[in-house]
């Protein structure tokens, strides 16, 4: 007897290459193309929805600058330990019956999941939402193989239902609306259409249902992990974290190599501050602490536990001058608030990581040469490191990656070089007073009065929005001098 | 008698090449409170500019020039934005830790006085506001000085004090205008689209003026304002307070 091919659970299409040509390489050209649409409008408002949810949960919690440093403290201790700390943690895994695979790079992490997963027999795996398997792109690794990979976080079930990519750390389909779910869900699931959010609900549900019960493999993220016990911490809302961590007899964890703290009380620590900083919540629906595969004795867990320890470019940013933003816990407060991406969404970015923390860890992670100008989106409005729950400078951080990438393509050579002439005549006092009052006396000579209303060329993307102050005819250093002089 | 050292006007790039009348309602309000006010006329620009850019190096030449000019002055050291005075205490220290200008860096860093702070706080004595034509005025509460100086209620006080201003709040208006130096050159279409949220919320508030401690936002709102059509003006905190509401 000849047995069928397994039947996908999901029916999906095949992921359309990245065409260099049709893709803006710019952070400006990927924003404009986003600027003003439905979809961005959508992202603003969810983001200021978060941000809403932030600022009353933050109100009702006097403790929280005190959690904020004691969260901080902890992420930065790890951070100068973390050498020590990560074989402390693997030592633990272990102890506790765990396997810690080490991968140098994403296509090493892929590969080594990969393995598990044929070793196991995998047709199916489960995924839970997972910041680090998007950065490796596990999925397209896993299907390359042939195993089918099914996300089970409804944001991610609809991303990958769509063929689409995440635009926010904890929110992936902020972007999306109930009816552009509502289409997905009719076309490519073939149910009935409907808009009814509680309904969409229950389709994904009864779909996601089957993939627990019959997925072989769960592979999940790590929120934090605990060096002194081994424990690995996921934070979810939907309960899916749960059921991929515990039905399928393989549980493999990917975990940056930086989610570390030491102790319990500080992982304690980041979970008051992670929750109320990302949606608002005292705490998420579901925090799951995983010590170990299932013992002799336990009701459920799964049989094997793989801890993935992944690099990827983090060792290089440890020792750089922006090490502070792997204290990240990303919650994504630094989104919600950011003025940038409320106006252009996280596929500006580039990468799976977007906003301002991500403006500042893509070319950190990847290096400069495609990423140089991520670190200019930004106005510095320093609101980002006001809500950051472990203080993270991240203004701060942009400026320094700004040095790293300004001679490496992230300045315009054309403002490269205005910006160094005016620097030429700031550091010469009577040029500088020169060249004032040549300004002011040129000013005279453009039309009309008052305020500049156009320009032309490169000058129009800014008088298309705005008028120009004019140079003033005298400068207040000549008004100065007359004065005393008159005096 | 006892010679007060005069306050040293530091005016800031913007205020000298634009809009000079801000000095000099700076200079007015600092004289009716008595103070002798000096102008160190070799300042230029203190490379806040060139830091954002990413270029240190330039940054650190006009920085240490800013520094090597008032360093050599006494008193405090007055400057009508919270930008600059930021980026003078907060990161030319920083920047030019090693460098021959490193303590003059330090100690010009404590004698940096925002305007605002500077009236509020470093001088006891109440010494009342012109008055001016009865006006709506909002204030904006630029980032760097709100976030990097912590300015919060002393402008307002400040505004209290003038007869014939009447506050009204803008919402939303701890909300970056957009403007971000270097920001709104390199991405004008992105800067465009924030400072339109904060020009509708300015024209829902009421307000016939918009008054600031910064310039360079104050320049952005107001070109936004002309483009638009709006009646609305801008003005400096020192202009209010030097009896001066008509904006620009």
């Amino acid at each position: 007897m000849v047995s069928e091919p397994r039947s996908r659970v999901t029916q999906r299409v095949p992921t359309a290459p990245v065409d260099p040509k049709t893709t803006p390489v710019t952070f400006l050209g990927r924003a404009k193309l986003d600027l003003g649409s439905d979809k961005v409008a959508a992202v603003e408002d969810g983001a200021r929805r978060l941000y809403r949810h932030r600022a009353e949960a933050v109100a009702e919690y006097p403790a929280m600058e005190e959690m904020r440093a004691r969260a901080r403290a902890g992420r930065m201790s790890a951070l100068r330990n973390l050498d020590r700390l990560l074989a402390r943690f693997a030592d633990q895994v272990e102890a506790t019956g765990g396997k810690v695979w080490w991968a140098g790079d994403a296509a090493e992490a892929n590969a080594i999941v990969t393995r598990i997963a044929a070793d196991a027999g995998a047709g199916l795996v489960a995924k839970s939402k997972s910041m680090v398997t998007e950065e490796t792109e596990l999925n397209h690794a896993l299907e390359a193989a042939g195993i089918e990979v099914v996300e089970t976080d409804l944001g991610e079930f609809i991303v990958q239902l769509g063929n689409d990519r995440p635009s926010h750390l904890i929110a992936p389909v902020l972007h999306t609306t109930r009816y552009d779910v509502a289409r997905l869900f009719a076309d490519r699931l073939g149910v009935a259409y409907t808009d009814v959010p509680e309904e969409l609900n229950d389709i994904a549900r009864t779909h996601l249902r089957r993939v627990f019960l019959s997925a072989d493999v769960g592979v999940s993220g790590v929120n934090i992990g605990i060096a002194d016990t081994g424990t690995v911490i996921l934070v979810t809302n939907e309960g899916n974290g749960r059921f991929v961590t515990s039905a399928p007899r393989v549980h493999i964890a990917m975990m940056g190599m930086e989610r570390l703290v030491e102790t319990v009380d500080e992982a304690a620590a980041v979970l008051e501050v992670l929750a109320r900083s990302g949606t608002g919540q005292r705490l998420s629906v579901y925090t799951t602490m995983l010590t170990g595969p299932r013992r002799p004795g336990d009701p459920d867990g799964p049989d094997e536990l793989h801890v993935v320890i992944l690099d990827n470019g983090r060792s290089r940013v440890l020792g750089s001058n922006v090490a502070e933003v792997l204290a990240c816990i990303r919650c994504g407060a630094c989104l919600n608030v950011c003025p940038v991406y409320r106006r252009v969404g996280g596929h500006s970015y580039g990468s799976v990581y977007g906003g301002p923390v991500g403006a500042v860890l893509t070319p950190a992670l990847e290096g400069p040469e495609q990423w140089a100008d991520l670190p200019y989106a930004s106005t510095l409005c320093g609101a980002c490191r006001e809500v950051c729950p472990v203080g993270i400078d991240l203004p701060g951080l942009l400026l320094a990656s700004r040095a790293n990438t300004a001679l490496r393509g992230g300045l315009e050579p054309g403002l490269r070089r205005a910006v160094r002439a005016y620097a030429a005549v700031a550091a010469r006092p009577r040029a500088w007073g020169l060249a004032l009052a040549a300004a002011g006396q040129t000013a005279r000579l453009l039309p009309g009065k008052g305020w500049i209303e156009s320009l032309p060329w490169y000058g129009s993307a800014w008088t298309d929005s705005r008028h120009l102050p004019r140079p003033a005819a005298r400068s207040f250093r000549q008004r100065w001098k007359e004065r005393r002089s008159g005096a | 008698m006892l010679r007060v050292p005069p306050v040293q006007l530091l005016v800031t790039c913007l205020v000298d090449a634009l809009v000079p009348g801000v000095g000099e309602a700076v200079v007015e309000v600092l004289e009716r409170r008595g103070l002798d006010v000096a102008f160190p006329e070799a300042q230029t620009c203190c490379g806040q500019p060139a830091f954002n850019a990413g270029l240190s190096a330039e940054a650190a030449r006009m920085a240490a020039h800013t520094v090597t000019v008032l360093d050599a002055t006494e008193g405090p050291i007055v400057v009508p934005s919270g930008s600059c005075t930021a980026f003078l205490v907060h990161h030319a220290p920083e920047l030019l830790a090693g460098e021959p200008e490193a303590e003059a860096a330090q100690r010009v860093a404590g004698r940096l006085r925002e305007l605002s702070l500077f009236l509020s706080d470093d001088l006891a004595e109440d010494v009342g506001m012109e008055a001016v034509e009865s006006v709506r005025v909002a204030w904006h509460p630029s980032c760097h000085g709100l976030r990097e100086l912590g300015i919060t209620d002393e402008p307002h006080r400040l505004l209290a004090g003038v007869e014939g201003v009447e506050r009204v709040e803008i919402a939303g208006a701890d909300e970056c205008c957009g403007f971000g130096g270097l920001f709104s050159v390199e991405m004008p279409e992105i800067s465009a689209a924030i400072l339109r949220a904060k020009l509708d919320a300015i024209e829902a508030s009421g307000a016939e003026v918009i008054a600031g401690g910064d310039v360079s936002c104050l320049l952005h709102i107001g070109g936004g304002l002309r483009k638009r059509g709006s009646a609305v003006r801008v003005c400096h905190l020192a202009e209010l307070l030097a009896g001066r509401a008509e904006g620009w």
